[in-house]
């Protein structure tokens, strides 16, 4: 079955009476376990679809089928209770709250969903991105690459079905991004549907497929024909 | 989402920015200190008053000579000999006025009191035996003068514990039987009048700003011909056996009077009756108002602080325009934002609320001490129902001011919210 299934998704941005549209006529499905990379330049749309895609925004028409539901007509709060329960999101910015703990930060997903154990669930998960021994370090004590990784354990930590990143490695060093890209391959490998944006091709790479975006229409629409295997990184060698 | 998970988190957030969070509530602790301390200084005054009145003895009547003006306040130097000693012996008549118990005419001056060579200046009485019925005291030392000693004029006087401590109190003498001198402007006689001390009373504190203790007493007929000079009265007091009785006691008062001064007309009355209880009523009325005004300037310092209140608020939700982002990217409903604002707000002013409430109630058990200090029977009186009223008040204040701020936050777009610089 189809994961995501949009058809005809159109989205305009409307400033007075200026209308701009950025998405035309998008077409595509994403299956469940696929590693698909969004590709294209900087204001070519690709942003704005994952925030279609991801519930944070809502085309202008089209359909747009999750888990083959149509969600073209849900209010807000079921949409924040769909980014709760299928959703993770991994930002360039990483977006971790300033003099929090690493835990704290992992758990913020999970007070706004109805799980028991949560502790125990945040330490599993950051126990996944091998940050076990930073639990109770301030997110301003830690490196970029291992603030992008709590980001990882906080965008796992509720099961989503999907996890985008934006950009992951766009703010690390080769070596942290390395990292990261190893990270969202394993958990691909492991089944977790990944959705990469980016606009460097050799992070789109790493992906098992890549859409091209230009203008807000869809270029090309392929698979990578010779992936990049991101190696690990020792500290993650168990 | 949990709400002592809210509450933890709000906490934090106003826990890393302590001086900015002290600054904030200043206005509501200001507010909420102030609503304390007025409604405790109101219970205080009143006490104080009431307080006096027990001092003095209850259901009293005064009659004064000359007519209220409804006009406005009797011409200044104007003298009014229209009250007389006969006028109380009418009044002491049961047949006419049967609810009364004692009635007691006087004259009020200030005179010079000397004792060897010290010499003090002192509020003098000259009053009868039935003084002791219409006021509250225990004698010191010694006893008050009898009537016989009153009628016949007797060169005898008795003291306030005060005044005889002044005069007798650094040689240690007993001021009984020790006769001093006193002097006043008006008097013929050089040297002043002596009198022999026949009596000291216990020492009874203030009574609406006349320190009793500082009063000397002497018979009427002293005080009014060999002192002032004068035939007439000053005052005439009137105790009624109870308060029930007060206003038939006045009709048959102002009876009495108009019959000894031959008045038909109501337009001639020359002379006025006040009523202790309308004085106490229109001391709380004053006080009331009083505390009323400054509840009112609290109230503003309220809305001020609550301003205060809206502003951080704003400036927060802009600062942490990310975060708000991010909440609502992994699940945070609009609800749940807003929830969260609010809480801080109510939080904030809540925490504003308690330090006002003890700085409050500091500040008004040491106004209570300094009254105690100064001599008066002050008491120290915090209600229940402020302190239930200032936290309503700073809870509300929260809800108010924080919830634009909140529903703002609720509001915000996450795409937008999470690009935000």
């Amino acid at each position: 079955m189809n994961l995501i299934n949009i058809k005809n998704l159109k989205k305009d941005y409307i400033t007075g009476d200026v209308v701009t549209p950025v998405l035309d006529n998008i077409n595509f499905k994403v299956d469940q376990g696929e590693f698909v990379a969004i590709m294209g330049p900087s204001g070519s749309g690709k942003s704005t679809l994952m925030h279609i895609l991801s519930f944070l925004d809502r085309a202008t028409s089209g359909a747009y089928e999750f888990k083959g539901q149509d969600i073209t007509g849900f209010n807000d709060n079921y949409l924040a209770e769909l980014r709760n329960k299928e959703i993770g999101f991994v930002f360039q910015s990483f977006n971790l709250l300033p003099r929090t703990t690493v835990l704290d930060n992992v758990k913020l997903p999970l007070i706004y969903s109805q799980k028991k154990n949560q502790d125990a669930l945040a330490k599993k998960s950051l126990e996944s991105v091998g940050l076990s021994h930073r639990l109770n370090y301030y997110t301003n004590q830690i490196s970029g690459g291992e603030k992008q990784r709590v980001a990882i354990a906080r965008a796992l930590v509720c099961d989503p079905a999907v996890i985008f990143a934006d950009e992951p490695t766009g703010n690390l060093d080769s070596k942290s991004g390395n990292t990261v890209m190893f990270l969202l391959q394993q958990l691909n490998d492991q089944g977790r549907t990944i959705i990469l944006v980016t606009h460097e091709t050799d992070t789109a790479n790493h992906a098992k497929r890549i859409i091209h975006i230009k203008d807000g229409n869809i270029l090309s629409d392929e698979k990578v024909r010779v992936r990049t295997i991101a190696t690990p990184d020792k500290s993650l060698i168990k | 989402m949990n709400p002592l998970l809210i509450i933890k988190l709000v906490i934090k957030n106003l826990l890393a920015r302590k001086g900015r969070t002290l600054l904030t509530i200043l206005g509501i602790t200001i507010g909420v200190a102030g609503v304390i301390i007025v409604i405790s200084l109101g219970a205080g005054a009143q006490s104080l008053i009431l307080g006096q009145v027990t001092k003095l003895g209850s259901n009293l009547l005064y009659v004064q000579p000359g007519k209220t003006a409804d006009s406005g306040a009797p011409i200044p130097g104007l003298v009014i000999t229209s009250l007389v000693e006969s006028d109380a012996v009418a009044l002491r008549d049961r047949s006419q006025v049967p609810d009364a118990t004692g009635v007691n005419a006087s004259v009020k001056g200030s005179a010079s009191v000397v004792w060897e060579n010290k010499s003090i200046d002192a509020t003098f009485m000259g009053t009868d035996e039935e003084y002791s019925k219409v006021t509250n005291f225990t004698m010191q030392a010694g006893q008050f003068f009898s009537a016989a000693e009153n009628t016949g004029g007797a060169n005898v006087v008795v003291l306030g514990s005060e005044i005889s401590q002044q005069l007798f109190g650094d040689s240690g003498t007993n001021p009984l039987g020790q006769v001093i001198k006193v002097k006043s402007s008006v008097q013929s006689q050089a040297g002043g009048v002596p009198l022999r001390v026949i009596g000291v009373i216990a020492p009874r504190g203030s009574a609406f700003t006349q320190n009793q203790d500082e009063l000397i007493f002497m018979p009427l007929v002293i005080g009014q011909e060999q002192i002032l000079g004068i035939h007439y009265l000053n005052t005439i007091s009137i105790k009624v056996d109870d308060a029930a009785n007060v206003s038939s006691t006045i009709a048959a008062v102002n009876t009495v009077l108009k019959q000894q001064h031959h008045i038909l007309d109501e337009v001639n009355v020359d002379f006025t009756i006040h009523n202790q209880a309308d004085a106490v009523k229109i001391l709380s009325t004053i006080t009331n108002a009083l505390s009323l005004f400054l509840v009112a300037m609290a109230a503003i310092s309220l809305i001020v602080g609550g301003i205060g209140i809206l502003n951080i608020m704003m400036v927060t939700v802009a600062e942490r325009t990310r975060e708000i982002g991010l909440r609502k990217a992994v699940g945070a409903t609009k609800k749940a934002v807003r929830n969260q604002f609010l809480l801080e707000a109510i939080l904030l002013t809540s925490l504003g609320g308690l330090v006002g409430i003890i700085i409050g109630i500091l500040i008004s058990y040491l106004i209570s001490l300094l009254m105690k200090y100064l001599g008066y029977d002050w008491a120290f009186v915090v209600s229940v129902l402020s302190i239930i009223l200032s936290v309503g008040v700073s809870v509300l204040t929260g809800v108010i001011f924080g919830l634009f701020p909140a529903i703002k936050a609720a509001k915000l777009d996450p795409v937008e919210a999470l690009r935000y610089e």
